[in-house]
């Protein structure tokens, strides 16, 4: 895993950052991550992480989910792919953990 | 040019160039004043409407001041319907905290509060105005109201030395995003330009520190640094290229490619209240101008930049060379670099040059 300015504990309940919402793109049927004056486009694995960022669920959950969504693509291969994503995430300030 | 014609992500909505505000750096045309806000609650939902079907996700309410505009709650309410990301963009004057409820009621995504400097007197004499008290107050009331907040500050050869009192200052109000944007020299900034142009030691100290504050508060504060294009050695892709990304609505109901592109002599630009955007966006003849490369001369055309920065901006080239179409004196290979070159001798000197305020009296197209 890449090194990144923040730690997201396994119990950790992400959510998005206040300034974000998740919307989806019509026009190029996709999700988008949008903030002030930017914008993110989400491949299909993100846009489903975004989405379990409300706050409820914990990493260790989400990663599950993710897991059995995407089996039978091996699960530590999605685990990692999970946390790179919410790792940096967190470091853009677009996604908040309550710890 | 047509049929792949890109699609905007942004609009940038010029509710009205009122402002209470006389910013000696506005970016508002130099006769605003000739502008006069013509658009009605219903003309500029049906521009919001329209926008969203071309592809924009992104409404910046600007002007002047959005908050002189009464309806702007309607606008706000009408914007977020349509899930536009609403981003309000404002002086903070006049703003009240019930004002602020109801916009946040309406859907307001984020407000940016600009502020001109760390202190009272030095932010209030740039502003032409006693405001900047009052601007914290907003700021504050922003953030405790539980909307996101965007601290904009202008920076220019006065203030750029404190930078780092500038971030402390963001901090301080838990703004969410701080953008740290060196003045571009059009409009009223070019006008003053003697008196706002850093050097170049001035802005590499204020770059590092902003760099330095980046990393620090990664996570917590998201730290913009609007490079200064006149110390840079190739021109900024401005606008993300014309006609790519962006459409600017002014007051009068003019559809721009950039928020300064009416200050450019030989095109005539559509107005809203007369052709749906649609067409304006693919085949109005001033989208059109300076949209891909064929109008691009040497050296932009066989320059292998020119996909980066699209030549520069083209009003910058104007203002400075007397035509649209050279290649923006900014880059150092453009034939009019000496323009460039000049002026930065010149910040080396005192600065001693006087303040011209933005007002509608001296507001006659230079």
């Amino acid at each position: 895993m890449p090194e990144t300015g923040s730690r997201l504990a396994a119990g950790a309940r992400p959510r998005l950052a206040p300034k974000v919402r998740l919307r989806w793109d019509r026009k190029d049927e996709r999700y988008m991550l949008l903030y002030p004056e930017r914008g993110l486009v989400l491949n299909a694995t993100a846009a489903d992480v975004v989405k379990l960022c409300t706050g409820e669920h914990t990493v260790a959950a989400i990663v599950e989910r993710l897991a059995e969504k995407y089996a039978p693509q091996p699960a530590d291969a999605i685990e990692r792919e999970v946390l790179t994503f919410l790792h940096a995430m967190v470091d853009r300030g677009l996604i908040r953990s309550d710890g | 040019m047509t049929d792949d014609a890109p699609r905007p992500y942004t609009l940038v909505a010029e509710l009205t160039y009122r402002c209470p505000l006389r910013c000696v750096y506005c970016s508002n045309p130099l006769d605003y004043a000739s502008h006069r806000d013509a658009l009605s609650t219903a003309d500029w939902l049906r521009v919001f409407r329209e926008s969203e079907a071309l592809g924009v996700m992104q409404l910046n309410l600007t002007g002047g001041e959005p908050l002189v505009r009464d309806d702007l709650e309607t606008l706000v309410e009408g914007a977020r319907a349509l899930d536009l990301y609403t981003n309000l963009i404002t002086s903070g004057i006049p703003c009240t905290r019930e004002r602020l409820a109801r916009l946040q009621a309406c859907g307001l995504d984020n407000v940016q509060v600009s502020v001109q400097d760390v202190r009272a007197p030095e932010s209030d004499r740039i502003a032409g105005l006693r405001s900047f008290e009052r601007k914290l107050e907003v700021a504050r009331l922003v953030k405790e109201l539980g909307l996101p907040l965007t601290i904009n500050v202008v920076l220019h050869r006065e203030n750029l030395d404190r930078v780092s009192e500038i971030i402390a200052l963001a901090e301080s109000l838990h703004a969410d995003r701080l953008e740290l944007a060196n003045t571009q020299y059009l409009g009223w900034a070019l006008v003053n330009r003697r008196a706002l142009l850093p050097t170049r030691e001035q802005l590499d100290r204020a770059r590092n520190l902003a760099r330095a504050a980046r990393q620090r508060l990664l996570g917590r504060m998201e730290v913009l640094f609007v490079i200064p294009d006149y110390y840079a050695e190739f021109p900024k892709s401005c606008m993300d290229g014309w006609g790519r990304r962006f459409i600017v609505i002014s007051p009068d109901g003019l559809a721009l490619p950039c928020h300064a592109a009416h200050t450019l002599p030989g095109l005539s630009f559509d107005r809203v209240q007369d052709r749906p955007l649609d067409e304006i966006w693919h085949h109005s003849d001033a989208f059109n101008a300076y949209r891909g490369e064929a109008w691009m001369p040497e050296p932009c055309r066989s320059c292998d930049k020119r996909t980066a920065d699209f030549g520069g901006c083209r009003c910058q080239a104007f203002h400075l060379t007397g035509s649209a179409v050279a290649t923006d004196p900014v880059c150092s290979l453009a034939p009019d670099h000496a323009l460039i070159e000049t002026a930065r001798a010149e910040a080396l000197g005192p600065a001693g040059a006087e303040l011209e305020y933005r007002s509608a009296r001296s507001s006659a197209p230079a």
